[in-house]
């Protein structure tokens, strides 16, 4: 017997699939990413670099890049968080619609990196709720992948809520599908 | 160029005798006068640079140094000026290109240039009360209001003095770290708060 078989098997249903609404919403959510890409340093070169031929980041179906909050629905923090541009980053954060994900990309945006500094937000995560972390400085761009396909697989284990964690009390949104 | 051309037409103009350029104190009052004289007899037509100084302990403690470029005799000349109080002329009127230089150094230092025609700040948002390259000001920071106030509200986020503790720019004393006295206050540590 074939593994196949456990799954759909059109002689056995028919036209027919029987699932959950979560699953086939979040299937169609996670092969689906939006990114939002928020370039603010060194790291959106290798963010670039992802969306090129060579790493393709469309492979796994994310390669939409919207340079308007209002079409995206995963912000990839790509770069070192200022004090003055952390306003934006969360302005822009709020523009975008639910469901969204935040992806700290590299040392500066999830922990302020080297810049140990008077200007510099100390983590991306103390104004926006992060979803995944990804080391580097920069990331090379197979580790940015690793990190959406992380973020794919929690896309897909989500129920009919998002429950995330932010400055440490969890934070749900309610999802009307 | 001449040296004395300089010192010639601006007596209070001191000749430093620079290994690379020309170079010259001046005082703040005859500034725009030597630029322009610069500019329009000596042909230095282009602002290379222009910086803030802190001269611990000096008299003067803080100063500007301009580099001028000539680019039909291919040669450079390095002005220093002396503020008065925190207080420099600004050059923006015979070089627009000093006008962001002159904000920068208003800034990080709080030199105020006098005929300034838009003396923001340029790098820190307006609202930031300190000027963070001066002496005494701690390379962590000082803690103030986050600059925006509705975003504040919503993540309860301030400007926060960065953790110090094995910092990659922080030397743990000895000769080295002698000139940068903001950066030795290890009173206090991610693991050991500020008292």
């Amino acid at each position: 017997m074939v593994k196949s078989d456990f799954g759909y098997n059109s002689k056995v249903e028919g036209e027919v699939i029987v699932t959950r609404a979560d699953a086939v919403v979040n299937w169609v959510r996670s092969n689906s990413v939006w990114p939002m890409p928020m370039g603010l340093a060194c790291c959106a070169i290798e963010l670039m670099a992802a969306g090129g031929s060579r790493f393709d980041i469309s492979r796994f179906g994310m390669e939409v890049m919207r340079f308007s909050p209002r079409q995206a629905d995963c912000m990839i923090v790509a770069g070192t968080v200022t004090y003055k541009m952390a306003e934006v980053v969360r302005r822009i954060y709020d523009q975008m619609a639910e469901p969204k994900w935040v992806v700290a990309m590299g040392a500066c945006a999830s922990t302020g990196g080297m810049y140990r500094s008077y200007a510099t937000l100390q983590g991306v995560d103390n104004i926006v709720p992060v979803d995944i972390y990804i080391s580097g400085c920069p990331p090379r761009p197979e580790a940015l992948l690793d990190g959406m396909m992380l973020l794919q697989e929690k896309i897909r284990q989500e129920g009919g809520s998002l429950r995330r964690t932010f400055r440490g009390r969890t934070v749900e949104t309610k999802i009307v599908s | 160029m001449d040296a004395a051309a300089l010192t010639s037409r601006f007596p209070a103009t001191q000749d430093l005798a620079g290994k690379d350029m020309p170079t010259f104190r001046v005082a703040g009052g005859d500034l725009l006068a030597a630029v322009r004289f610069l500019r329009d007899e000596h042909g230095f037509d282009l602002l290379a640079d222009l910086c803030g100084l802190e001269l611990q302990g000096r008299p003067v403690r803080f100063g500007v140094v301009i580099h001028l470029l000539s680019t039909t005799h291919k040669e450079y000349v390095r002005l220093h000026v002396d503020a008065v109080g925190d207080r420099v002329p600004s050059v923006s009127s015979l070089h627009p290109g000093a006008n962001w230089h002159e904000r920068e150094a208003f800034d990080m230092f709080g030199i105020v240039f006098e005929g300034h025609p838009d003396p923001r700040r340029i790098l820190m948002w307006d609202s930031y009360p300190y000027h963070p390259l001066r002496k005494d000001f701690p390379l962590a920071g000082i803690e103030v209001p986050f600059p925006a106030a509705d975003v504040a509200e919503v993540t309860g986020q301030k400007v926060e003095p960065a953790p110090m503790m094995g910092g990659p720019f922080v030397s743990h004393g000895g000769k080295l770290s002698e000139g940068e006295p903001s950066a030795l206050d290890q009173s206090w540590t991610e693991e050991k708060p500020k008292a």
